[in-house]
């Protein structure tokens, strides 16, 4: 058995019944994806596999064997963000952090199914992904920016229309 | 056998049937035989070793998705994710667009929610309703062999039985109706789905009622003794008074009683659905 994570292949050891998210984290020590509730609850496990989101706590091992694997890892890489990564700096869509790296990939598969800014749509494909910080509307307009291929100033932060303090940092 | 495998750490015996004939071969009389279609309820019962089964058949790759049409004759395999069924006329599209988030969906597959277990918390397996309100029959294998029976007939043995795939007969009119679901659960606390086939018979079910989903005869038998006419439904002079009030449905079920909704609120909430349903069955005539 064998994945592609991020364009690396690796031979896969564990059983096939294991779920995909252990094999990454604990087999492969690839981080990314976490562990919210390990029942398909929570969406913070989410990665693309073969480009489409799904819940990695869910799928059993062996119904990806062979595929490809993208995890928040593969998306960019500190000194080269992909858009939807400095959109979520830009619009301050991460809080405790907990829920982003499954916040991005399924936005980044939204985005490259073709999606655009519209709030609803964006809605429904995020629909799975729980944020306790309960920061959604932040995140719905950093998906709703990348969608549209808005560019970023990643050391400023926006006001967006949620947003009711102009500088929203001490002075 | 596409591949065998010891599973090392539970002892499992992983099957990876390639094609229909392979899968009825793995699962035989189905004892001992844990059965994996998309792996969403499963998964995570293995993780938290609720289950700790001696054989597994993993049926991604055994060639039992996809949906077929003949004629009016609708045919979906059993691994088909639920995600495809979201476009079909009511009420199966509305049901499956109502189960979890799109994640799960494409996941998912139909026989899974169709043999889903009564659930820790509240009964499960949305489809059910939806597909009893069809008068869909299922294809499945097991001890006897090949038979195609009534979803209600194979409900009741859903343990025993590989669901190979469901068929019905597009109804003209369908309507589906839930309770709104809470973020984190993936299937409703409540819902009707109604259906009225060629012949203008109506059928109603239910599902999170209690146990599995069920037929609401009553129910059924109200809107027929009101309007005997049904053939002619939506032409047949009517006044505000005519309506059945759904509340024979009550005489149908054992109602659930969790801590998602309370018995009493399903019993107030139940006839609420049976008219939204009756009354969308009528506009769309």
């Amino acid at each position: 058995m064998n994945l592609t994570v991020n364009g690396t292949r690796h031979e896969i050891e564990s059983p096939l019944l294991t779920p995909l998210l252990d094999v990454l984290r604990e087999e492969l020590g690839i981080t990314g994806a976490k562990a919210g509730c390990h029942q398909g609850g929570c969406g913070a496990c989410t990665v693309l596999i073969d480009g489409e989101p799904r819940r990695s706590c869910l799928m059993p091992v062996g119904y990806a064997d062979g595929g490809e694997i993208t995890t928040v890892e593969g998306l960019g890489t500190p000194d080269d963000l992909s858009r939807i990564q400095q959109a979520f700096i830009h619009h301050y869509a991460a809080q405790c952090g907990y829920c982003t790296s499954g916040m991005l990939l399924a936005g980044q598969a939204y985005i490259d199914r073709g999606g655009t800014g519209d709030e609803e749509a964006i809605q429904t494909a995020l629909g799975g992904h729980v944020c306790r910080c309960t920061g959604y509307s932040k995140i719905v307009e950093a998906v709703a920016a990348a969608a549209r291929g808005d560019s970023f100033d990643v050391t400023e932060t926006a006001v967006g229309k949620h947003t009711t303090m102009a500088t929203g940092g001490a002075e | 056998m596409a591949t065998v495998s010891l599973d090392p750490s539970t002892a499992t015996e992983v099957l990876r049937p390639g094609s229909e004939q392979e899968a009825i071969a793995a699962f035989g009389d189905g004892k001992d035989v844990l059965v994996v279609g998309g792996g969403t309820i499963v998964m995570p019962e293995l993780t938290y070793r609720r289950l700790q089964p001696t054989r597994a058949l993993l049926l991604k790759d055994a060639g039992l998705a996809g949906v077929t049409r003949d004629g009016s004759r609708v045919t979906i395999g059993a691994t088909t994710p639920i995600e495809e069924l979201v476009g079909l006329p009511a009420p199966i599209g509305p049901c499956a667009a109502n189960i979890a988030d799109v994640e799960i969906r494409s996941q998912a597959t139909v026989a899974g929610n169709l043999c889903a277990g009564e659930g820790y918390e509240a009964p499960r397996g949305d489809l059910q309703g939806a597909f009893l309100a069809v008068g869909a029959t299922v294809r499945s294998a097991g001890e006897g062999g090949i038979r195609e029976e009534p979803l209600e007939d194979f409900l009741s043995k859903r343990r025993e039985r590989l669901a190979l795939s469901i068929s019905y007969d597009e109804p003209s009119a369908g309507a589906f109706a839930g309770l709104d679901r809470p973020h984190t659960h993936d299937f409703t606390a409540l819902a009707v789905s109604g259906a009225r086939s060629a012949d203008g018979t109506i059928r109603l079910a239910a599902t999170g009622v209690g146990g599995w989903g069920v037929r609401l005869p009553s129910a059924e038998a109200e809107v027929a003794e009101i309007h005997p006419r049904v053939i002619d439904w939506g032409h047949v002079p009517r006044s505000a008074g005519d309506d059945p009030d759904g509340t024979a449905a009550l005489q149908d079920v054992t109602l659930h009683d969790d801590a998602i909704a309370s018995a009493w609120y399903r019993a107030k909430v139940l006839p609420v659905l049976v008219r939204r349903v009756l009354t969308e069955m009528k506009e769309s005539a």
